[in-house]
């Protein structure tokens, strides 16, 4: 590793066990009441799933909207895991990221040799039909949703650690050879392979790893909600991670995680507008897209700074 | 002859997917983008019909024009705003601001009118005709005849007209067409309002079998029509019409005879079969991909 890579992950890591002082000292304080922990927690796991989706449809440029099937099929099998065979909670949740991890690999296998608006319709499909078949099954209650598995010790920390241990692997990932292989594939698929890289495997890897920290994701979500419905899960869900990865730039870590957090804690705030808020969000989607892509970000600040002049390059 | 009767309630539904497919399939041929949005427009017909007819009460056949034209304007006027911008943009983009025009219009119908179904007024007499001793109501009846007049009017618009070989011409190469003189965004804008009027049919149709609408409907209705538009490969219109006709009367067979519940995993597992085996579909053609 380079020095600089090194400096940058101690700067993460003191950065990490500031926010996380910070946080457990104002939950001590009772600053941050039940709440607001609650919606922590939820940032913590919406960090997970836009991080590892970044891997598949950033990094690895694969356009994918299943993630939320890969978190469903860890969040039942941990949930599963612990109702049943009442093993310990970190264990489930290896289980379920473990049975996530394979299902992701069964179905990348066949469909990574699509592309583009192909790709992502398949991952939809694949991602409703996990869906229907978690709301027959008997062993997952169906509809009426699946209870009882929660382990009563589990607090913040392991959230935010498991967050911060996922934000590292898929760093070290990235970083990594194989992640410099991932990467030539996003840039040109066929450039990649005729240097040699084997890219099948290599999109597949990367598709296994994405879909591991989904599972974890999801084992996490049923560890806080203690009650699962398959209906949380639907194509919906998976739009809303990729919005994530979308608007926090794809390939970029830093960007996934900002953006996870601001669009948990966000829709908190438009709570006062009640029956307004999806509206309200669907016309940021709209703008935030064109914005973004047609570049006017400086042009709308220079347009209001005045006095600030931004190079505008067409 | 339940056996018959559920080819044809399979065939009827299915037309409606093929008005919706018709739509997805020109719009993915010329913009080369998967229309979220579509589906929502289906509703938005349908509501439109619904107002027309129960609140401001005009006559049956000018508020399916009303429907029709605003469906067509609607689709227009998404295109110039969401979709233009971004034209030369990754397909993510587009995806993703289709996808929040969709959030957009389900949203605002469910502040205008609610979460609560509407009864949709009735266009037809209830009843049925007895056909080889099938019982085919007129609505299923008229969903077929509908389908089959649209998609040869389309067919003939697209192969007979200059402005329908406009539009072969910028959906097989926008740029070769723009230096030959043809206005890529007046071509654009008339796939979006042809697909969107169609949609607007298929939303009346849909009104009247079900007779119960919510601003939710499109959401699967429209995903449904795009697996019809991929079965029978993107871009050509006869592939979309029998595309949705399968996927119809597979629905129709899963829901007698295995279970409704699993209409949807059969339908999926449709799209996933065909994308495995033949990802151009039923009627496309393979793309090569050059270097």
């Amino acid at each position: 590793m380079k020095k600089k890579q090194i400096k940058d992950l101690i700067i993460s890591f003191i950065a990490a066990l500031v926010i996380y002082g910070l946080i457990m000292f104002l939950m001590s304080a009772g600053v941050v009441d039940y709440y607001w922990s609650g919606i922590l927690i939820m940032a913590c796991i919406n960090v997970i799933l836009a991080t590892s989706l970044n891997l598949a449809s950033g990094y690895l440029g694969q356009l994918t909207l299943g993630h939320a099937g890969f978190m469903s099929v860890g969040a039942y099998t941990s949930a599963l895991c612990s109702l049943y065979l009442h093993l310990p909670f970190l264990l489930s949740l290896l289980i379920g990221a473990i049975a996530a991890c394979l299902i992701g690999i069964l179905i990348g296998i066949p469909t990574l040799r699509l592309k583009g608006d192909y790709l992502c319709i398949i991952t939809l499909a694949f991602n409703e039909i996990i869906r229907v078949i978690m709301l027959n099954l008997s062993i997952t209650n169906g509809a009426k949703g699946l209870m009882g598995f929660q382990a009563m010790n589990i607090d913040f920390s392991v959230y935010f650690i498991s967050a911060v241990i996922t934000i590292y692997v898929i760093y070290c990932v990235v970083k990594s050879r194989h992640g410099r292989a991932i990467i030539s594939i996003c840039e040109d698929e066929t450039a990649s392979e005729l240097s040699g890289i084997p890219t099948s495997y290599y999109k597949i890897l990367a598709f296994a790893i994405s879909a591991f920290f989904a599972g974890v994701a999801g084992g996490l979500y049923a560890q806080y909600m203690g009650m699962l419905v398959p209906s949380t899960f639907d194509y919906n869900k998976s739009v809303e991670i990729l919005v994530m990865v979308v608007l926090g730039g794809l390939g970029n870590l830093k960007g996934s995680i900002i953006a996870a957090i601001v669009m948990t804690i966000l829709p908190e705030y438009l709570r006062a507008f009640a029956d307004y808020r999806m509206l309200l969000y669907a016309v940021v989607l709209i703008a935030a897209m064109i914005i973004k892509e047609k570049n006017l970000g400086p042009r709308i600040k220079s347009k209001f700074f005045k006095n600030k002049t931004v190079e505008v390059d067409d | 002859m339940e056996f018959l009767t559920q080819i044809i309630n399979g065939l009827s539904t299915g037309g409606m997917y093929a008005l919706v497919a018709i739509g997805y399939t020109m719009v993915y041929g010329i913009a080369k983008m998967i229309n979220f949005a579509h589906g929502e427009i289906i509703m938005v017909g349908a509501y439109l019909a619904y107002v027309m007819t129960s609140i401001v009460k005009v006559p049956i056949i000018v508020s399916v024009l009303v429907a029709i034209a605003g469906c067509a304007l609607l689709g227009v006027v998404t295109e110039k705003v969401a979709y233009k911008p971004l034209r030369n943009s990754g397909s993510l983009a587009v995806l993703i601001t289709a996808i929040g025009v969709s959030y957009l219009l389900q949203n605002l119908f469910l502040i205008l009118f609610g979460s609560a179904a509407r009864t949709f007024p009735q266009f037809m007499p209830s009843g049925t005709v007895s056909l080889f001793g099938a019982h085919i109501t007129y609505v299923a009846l008229l969903s077929l005849v509908l389908t089959f007049i649209c998609t040869g009017l389309l067919l003939l618009f697209i192969n007979k007209t200059k402005l329908g070989k406009a539009m072969r011409a910028v959906s097989e190469d926008r740029g070769a067409a723009e230096l030959m003189g043809i206005n890529v965004n007046t071509t654009i804008s008339l796939t979006f309002a042809i697909g969107s009027g169609l949609g607007a049919i298929a939303g009346i149709i849909y009104g009247m079998s079900y007779s119960l609408i919510n601003p939710y409907l499109g959401a699967m209705l429209g995903i449904k029509a795009f697996i019809a538009a991929v079965l029978g490969g993107i871009g050509s219109i006869q592939g979309a019409m029998v595309g949705g006709l399968i996927i119809g009367v597979a629905e129709a067979f899963t829901i007698s005879y295995i279970s409704s519940a699993f209409s949807d995993a059969v339908v999926f597992g449709i799209l996933i079969f065909i994308l495995l085996v033949k990802p151009a579909g039923l009627f496309g053609q393979n793309m090569r991909e050059k270097v």
